[in-house]
């Protein structure tokens, strides 16, 4: 269920704790640990290959069938893993600053929903079966929730975050109720929709990825233009104002590079959810709240959160798998945990 | 030019020896508008069926004055399905009132620590992997959800406990819950899958008398105290240094009070599963049709019970093929609060 707490108020010791210099040495860390990653990713799996075989098969492809496994498989979903990291991170940072809402996430403007609700109607009353295909629903999904939200959530004088989230939690609960309606009496549909539901990076060649691309390049270019932005509102809507900041067209442009970003990934991955939630809030306790380094850091650490989880999926199964989805909640919560109950002032 | 001078709310003060209730006149005339919408709506849902009924039958048969078929139709078959959409309902709204009022938070429920995965997670074992019986469902369901939310107020436990610290173990422990849930439907056989699902998602199929009357005990002691514990709620609602100000122990109130809400809820996912929406809605429309200051267990009760009666007719009669209740409270809850966005953002235009 969708817990609130809105408007916290803006920690003022954690601004001084950490200087530019801890930040960037952390960050560089955070960049060593995403690489060794990758590379483990495409190292590990459920059969085991040699890393020479690996090596072949990227820059000097055979017909061997290792190689195809590597190509054709690791590959593609340590792609995937990683623009569908990067971009759950960063919509998860978003919709933090955006609702001054530290537990916020891109579910909660029901943009998940709207993404499954669109796939089960695809797969239900469309009898379309290919991933290929239906991920676009996700995608428009996703848009038209988005839509939806702005038009519920706006008043003549803008968009309050409040009004925002309410008009979310509206919209994702009659579209989560509609699409369970439709899977409850379809059993196809059901069957389908429980698999896609978990969250998997199983699967999605690379021809499936690129389209996504563009959608996620424009939506980052957006997220990094409004962090300026979003740091002044952090100090509240009129301070922002005084400061020059526009704060129609800021909101404006931080849901358009949310949508883009959060509508992408669920189109690639299927619905993720704990990821956008945990990382930009573990990127705030660190760094603070300037919303160019959560960005940065929730770059490089929500792909690693979510390679990790991939790869413990691969091998705590073996031969079989877990979908990423659902190990990524087993690796974040414990985390998540110790790190509120060592936080000696959590501030609400 | 006179001007009226504003005394504030009406209250009406009943005196009985040593006890005395203070009820706004407000609250009194709410209360019996929704009395009156829950009895028309309780004989409109008895009346309707694939045996249609006339009002007259249906208060006749109530009242004891038909025997035969259409006494058998009235109080074995249908009576059941309403007398629990009633209580259950009314203790799903105690409920949410009861944790949005300790955690003075308007979109708080037990689900935010943990209980309704918690006991879907219970159920889904008893379902798919222990393929048992009603009453271990019911067990089971217990157990998953009282478990989590002990679990989530322990490690939430740190020198007392925090509600922010409380919300972020809760959504932890929920995700890692719902993940594993997610895992057990995708392993399991597409039929029992369904089952599950469907139970997930809150249904009254097939409750009988046995299990209202079991429940409807459970749920009376429940509001029972529920009812006792108002004044201490109106002061946590203060803020915690106030009410501790006034004499109140915060720590052991808000446990007190919590495992009051989690075993309202409790109740009712045994036996019906997780109904969604109706604890975390109904005290918030209570509160706007009374216009209180704070959250009022009455109101919450009798629109809880209301919206589920209302979502269950709707399920069963109004949908081209009956559904759960639970996907229909889903539905209408986000509509009313969508239909309040807009009415309220006109207003403030």
């Amino acid at each position: 269920m969708t817990a609130l707490t809105l408007r916290r108020p803006v920690d003022p010791g954690a601004v001084t704790v950490s200087g530019s210099r801890r930040r960037l040495i952390g960050l560089l860390l955070a960049l060593v640990l995403l690489l060794v990653l990758l590379v483990a990713s495409v190292l590990i799996g459920s059969t085991s290959i040699s890393p020479a075989v690996v090596w072949k098969a990227l820059f000097d492809p055979t017909a061997d069938i290792d190689q195809f496994a590597i190509r054709d498989f690791r590959l593609p979903r340590t792609v995937a893993g990683l623009v569908v990291g990067i971009a759950l991170g960063v919509a998860g940072a978003l919709i933090q600053a955006l609702t001054r809402n530290p537990l916020a996430d891109p579910g909660i403007l029901g943009l998940n929903a709207g993404a499954s609700f669109a796939v089960s109607v695809a797969i239900a009353l469309l009898g379309i079966r290919d991933i290929q295909s239906y991920m676009w629903f996700a995608f428009g999904g996703t848009l038209i929730v988005t839509l939806m939200v702005l038009a519920l959530g706006s008043t003549r004088r803008g968009q309050s975050p409040v009004m925002m989230v309410l008009a979310g939690l509206c919209v994702g609960s009659v579209l989560g109720g509609a699409g369970s309606a439709l899977e409850l009496t379809n059993p196809d549909a059901f069957d389908a929709m429980r698999s896609w539901n978990a969250g998997s990076v199983v699967s999605r060649p690379l021809e499936l990825i690129w389209p996504i691309l563009p959608f996620f390049a424009i939506g980052l270019v957006l997220a990094f233009l409004v962090s300026g932005p979003l740091n002044a509102m952090a100090l509240g809507d009129e301070v922002a104002a005084a400061q020059g900041v526009q704060l129609v067209r800021t909101r404006i442009l931080a849901i358009i590079a949310l949508t883009l970003l959060s509508g992408g990934a669920t189109a690639i991955a299927g619905p993720i959810s704990f990821i956008g939630l945990m990382v930009p809030h573990v990127a705030r306790w660190i760094v603070g709240p300037h919303q160019r380094w959560i960005f940065a850091y929730s770059v490089l650490l929500a792909p690693s959160l979510l390679l990790v989880s991939d790869i413990l999926g691969r091998v705590v199964m073996r031969p079989g798998e877990l979908p990423v989805g659902i190990v990524t909640a087993f690796v974040g919560a414990p985390v998540l945990i110790a790190l509120v109950r060592q936080k000696k002032a959590s501030g609400l | 030019m006179s001007t009226r001078v504003d005394f504030g709310r009406r209250v009406m003060v009943l005196r009985r020896r040593n006890v005395a209730v203070r009820v706004e006149w407000r609250s009194v005339v709410v209360c019996a508008v929704l009395v009156l919408a829950i009895a028309g709506t309780a004989v409109l849902a008895l009346m309707t069926g694939s045996f249609q009924l006339g009002p007259g039958q249906v208060i006749s048969a109530l009242t004891g004055e038909t025997t035969g078929l259409v006494r058998d139709i009235v109080v074995e078959w249908r009576l059941p399905r309403v007398a629990a959409a009633l209580v259950f309902g009314a203790a799903l709204g105690v409920s949410g009132a009861v944790f949005q009022s300790t955690l003075r938070n308007p979109l708080a429920d037990p689900g935010v620590i943990g209980f309704s995965q918690g006991s879907y997670t219970g159920a889904l074992i008893v379902i798919l992997v222990v393929n048992g019986t009603y009453w271990q469902l019911v067990g089971g369901a217990l157990i998953g959800g009282v478990a989590t939310a002990l679990a989530v107020y322990l490690l939430a436990y740190r020198r007392g406990v925090q509600g922010f610290r409380l919300i972020v173990v809760g959504i932890a422990i929920s995700a890692m819950l719902a993940s594993a849930n997610t895992w057990l439907i995708l392993k399991a056989d597409l039929d029992q899958a369904m089952a599950a699902a469907t139970w997930g998602a809150g249904s009254l199929n097939g409750v009988s008398w046995g299990q209202v009357a079991f429940g409807g005990a459970c749920i009376a002691v429940l509001l029972l105290l529920a009812a006792l514990s108002s004044r201490p709620m109106r002061q946590l609602e203060l803020g915690d240094d106030a009410a501790a100000a006034h004499g109140i122990r915060v720590s052991a109130v808000r446990l007190g009070l919590m495992v009051l809400g989690v075993a309202l809820m409790a109740t009712v996912t045994a036996a019906s599963g997780p109904i969604a929406f109706i604890s975390l809605v109904a005290p918030q429309i209570g509160r706007r049709l009374t216009r209180s200051a704070g959250i009022t267990l009455a109101p919450a009760a009798l629109i809880g019970a209301l919206l589920c009666l209302a979502a269950d007719y709707l399920a069963q009669h109004v949908a081209p093929t009956p559904l759960p209740v639970g996907i229909v409270t889903v539905i209408l809850g986000g509509g009313y609060l969508g239909w309040l966005l807009i009415t309220e953002a006109r207003r403030r235009l």
